[in-house]
């Protein structure tokens, strides 16, 4: 349980220190969504129609883009032979450090989202729900992202390589993640989308540090 | 405790690399292991370390802790340091030592040890190569563990850091531990020869 948390709070503050990349995410998602209006143009109605979407498809690419890291500066120093080498079952280490990433890219990006939904003439209503759904959905972002981002380390300079094996993987999450963040708009029912976009991160959250342990074990080199 | 390997044979990127390799270490002893460059000595300590897969043959430990594996009570210092650039000194070493477990010492009793006490909080990005790898020496005191698989450990440091090193190798094999290590200088310590790959 030390362990973990030291692996936890060592990821976290790296994260936020000076070139951790914290930020990154969430400022590529404040990009993102920042743009939409000016390319879709001043129809206030098809923004907010729009306005979902455009925030889960931000949210997904700015979680892709800093995930290929995960492990790759672990094994880029060495850390991650130590990881490897540890009482600590790798199963639980890769879930910790998915914890941490998710701790530091993921919540921000739910935490931005009430003001990014400003920009996009969402409700008040519509924005929460989004961004409920997207603190429901962004684990399973992070943990079926874990898998390519083992993946990647094991092939050197897989950086594009992984978000086309997770790509696929993710696809499912925004589809219910967006359902159910329309519900609100459309009035459609919340509970069916929502719950499964639950289902999603609680079976990524079991499959990923498993699948991303033994992605690291075989690929050791 | 006895560490043994029979048979060994090790294949990289479809080259036998070496075969039939044999060694034998019992607690206090060292090994050196010796050889050209691409012989293989890496190879063989991430084999033991149980890094890499072992192309053939076994690796055993005989009165051990039975319920660790090797790698569980072995310290591998490898090229690369295991160190955070954003970290300092210290946080770096702590974590080390809450991460990896087990019985430890004091880290700053460690960090004298190897010298470095006056940059405890010295973000690591600022440290020299040789600082660096007595930073990682100072895991291994922090960090009680029997044995040492050494990959070039003296390689970036100056006179008297090996000096050092050489104390805290004895040290630690009169404490009753073992060490195994590749190198290509001299270890500073009584240790047997392990001739690796092609003979020159």
């Amino acid at each position: 349980m030390i362990a973990l948390a030291a692996l936890i709070g060592r990821d976290i503050r790296i994260a936020v220190r000076v070139g951790g990349g914290a930020l990154i995410g969430v400022l590529f998602f404040l990009c993102v969504v920042v743009l939409m209006p000016f390319a879709v143009g001043p129809d206030l109605k098809l923004l907010a129609r729009l306005g979902p979407a455009i925030l889960w498809l931000g949210a997904l690419l700015a979680s892709l883009l800093t995930l290929d890291r995960l492990f790759m500066a672990d094994n880029d120093d060495g850390s991650l032979d130590l990881i490897v080498m540890g009482q600590t079952p790798l199963e639980l280490a890769c879930a910790a450090k998915a914890v941490a990433h998710w701790l530091v890219a993921g919540v921000p990006l739910v935490i931005a989202t009430p003001v990014l939904g400003l920009l996009l003439n969402l409700d008040a209503l519509p924005t929460a729900v989004v961004a409920l759904s997207l603190l429901a959905g962004t684990p399973a972002l992070t943990f079926t992202g874990m898998i390519g981002a083992a993946l990647a380390v094991t092939l050197h300079r897989g950086g594009l390589l992984m978000a086309v094996l997770v790509l696929p993987l993710s696809i499912p999450v925004l589809i219910f993640g967006v359902a159910a963040s329309e519900a609100a708009i459309t009035g459609l029912s919340f509970a069916a989308p929502f719950s499964i976009l639950c289902a999603l991160s609680l079976a990524s959250l079991v499959i990923g540090p498993f699948a991303a342990a033994a992605s690291l074990r075989h690929g050791l080199d | 405790m006895r560490l043994s390997g029979r048979g060994i044979s090790c294949v990289r990127g479809g080259r036998d690399v070496f075969s039939g390799l044999d060694f034998e270490a019992c607690s206090g002893e060292a090994l050196a292991v010796v050889g050209a460059n691409g012989s293989g000595k890496t190879s063989l300590l991430r084999m033991i370390a149980g890094l890499l897969a072992v192309g053939g043959g076994s690796i055993a430990l005989e009165g051990g802790a039975s319920e660790l594996t090797i790698a569980e009570q072995s310290h591998y210092l490898g090229h690369r340091d295991a160190l955070k650039p954003a970290l300092s000194v210290i946080e770096n070493l702590a974590f080390w030592r809450d991460f990896l477990g087990g019985e430890a010492n004091d880290a700053m009793e460690s960090l004298a040890t190897v010298g470095l006490d006056h940059v405890v909080y010295l973000p690591a990005a600022y440290l020299s190569a040789g600082q660096r790898r007595r930073l990682s020496l100072a895991r291994l005191l922090t960090i009680r563990r029997p044995i040492w698989l050494l990959d070039e450990p003296i390689s970036t440091l100056d006179a008297p850091g090996a000096g050092m090193f050489s104390n805290l190798m004895s040290d630690h094999l009169r404490r009753g531990g073992l060490i195994i290590a590749a190198t290509h200088g001299p270890l500073g310590i009584a240790a047997s020869e392990l001739p690796i790959g092609a003979s020159p």
